[in-house]
């Protein structure tokens, strides 16, 4: 057996068992994440299906550039996130934090675009509640797909700000020295975490930017 | 298939391009007036996506089986959940 060092608990037999353990159970949560999201996609994919007009003409009032490009920051950020994981894998621990600096960066860009996105849809009277105008044709329905935006992007763009967060962890406790090629399953944990709110990116952008052809 | 396993750089590297391929991809398809097909373009090409992310950035391909059937149940979960659902709205006689 491996000599027993600081970094392993003393339920595990080995730094291996003990890695395993902390994958599974982040898949586990990630599980639930899954389903979290999931209430959100299915109210979506069954108004969709009653009302595929109305969400075609309200999808056109999204910038479907912003969303491209928002989508290829959180894709980017994922790729840093990956590159952070192989430099503390390596051992280069100046390389690992300024993957972490870019992953942040992007997270915090992709944010930027996004206030930006409200702010045009707040201006336009496409938050729904009071203020909402639409097409008299296409109402009341129009409403449901922003309320659906609204609740989806939002509650991605939390999951992006708690990630943010984890990374700056990640940042003071690299700045630390705690990540070495031997341990740094916190940073696997919390990648994986990043990576599934890019999924679910993956997935919000095609249902709200991509309904149907635009002129 | 441990955590010993680095995955070499050129694999991220080729993963992120297959990614901004299919990004341009699935935009350039949304301009085509295809009917349903556009609907079915953009969720196949946002599995693919999944699928890269899931396998290489988040190391699956890589793991232990039993984190695959782990992996699995959450979508698996998911299916039930939009497939009964639809399964009620779609069958409806009003």
């Amino acid at each position: 057996m491996a000599e027993r060092s600081d970094y392993l608990a003393h339920q595990f037999v080995d730094p291996i068992q003990q890695e395993q353990s902390s994958t599974l159970g982040m898949w586990v949560f990630l599980a639930t994440e899954v389903l979290f999201f999931g209430g959100l996609f299915a109210a979506y994919t069954v108004y969709r299906f009653q009302f595929p007009e109305v969400f075609q003409h309200a999808s056109h009032h999204l910038s479907v550039l912003l969303g491209t490009i928002n989508t290829g920051v959180l894709l980017t950020s994922s790729l840093t996130m990956a590159l952070a994981i192989h430099s503390a894998q390596t051992g280069h621990r100046r390389q690992l934090m300024a993957f972490l600096i870019i992953t942040m960066v992007l997270g915090i860009g992709f944010m930027v675009v996004k206030g930006c996105e409200y702010h045009k849809d707040y201006v336009e009277h496409l938050v729904p509640g009071h203020s909402f105008a639409f097409d008299a044709r296409y109402m009341p329905q129009a409403q449901m797909f922003f309320v659906l935006y609204f609740l989806m992007t939002g509650l991605h763009a939390v999951h992006v700000t708690v990630g943010i967060g984890v990374i700056g962890v990640f940042l003071i406790l690299s700045l630390k020295g705690r990540f070495t090629p031997e341990y740094h399953t916190p940073l696997e944990i919390g990648g994986l975490y990043w990576h599934f709110v890019d999924i679910v990116w993956i997935f919000l952008y095609p249902l709200l930017y991509l309904v149907g052809h635009h002129r | 298939m441990t955590s010993s396993t680095i995955v070499p750089v050129r694999v991220y590297a080729a993963v992120y391009g297959a990614l901004m391929v299919l990004l341009l991809a699935t935009c350039a398809a949304d301009f085509l007036s295809l009917g349903v097909f556009n609907v079915v373009i953009s969720l196949t090409i946002a599995v693919a996506k999944a699928l890269l992310v899931i396998l290489f950035f988040m190391h699956v391909r890589y793991k232990e089986h039993l984190l695959w059937v782990y992996v699995v149940a959450g979508f698996f979960w998911l299916a039930i959940l939009i497939g009964l659902s639809l399964g009620d709205v779609l069958t409806r006689v009003h």
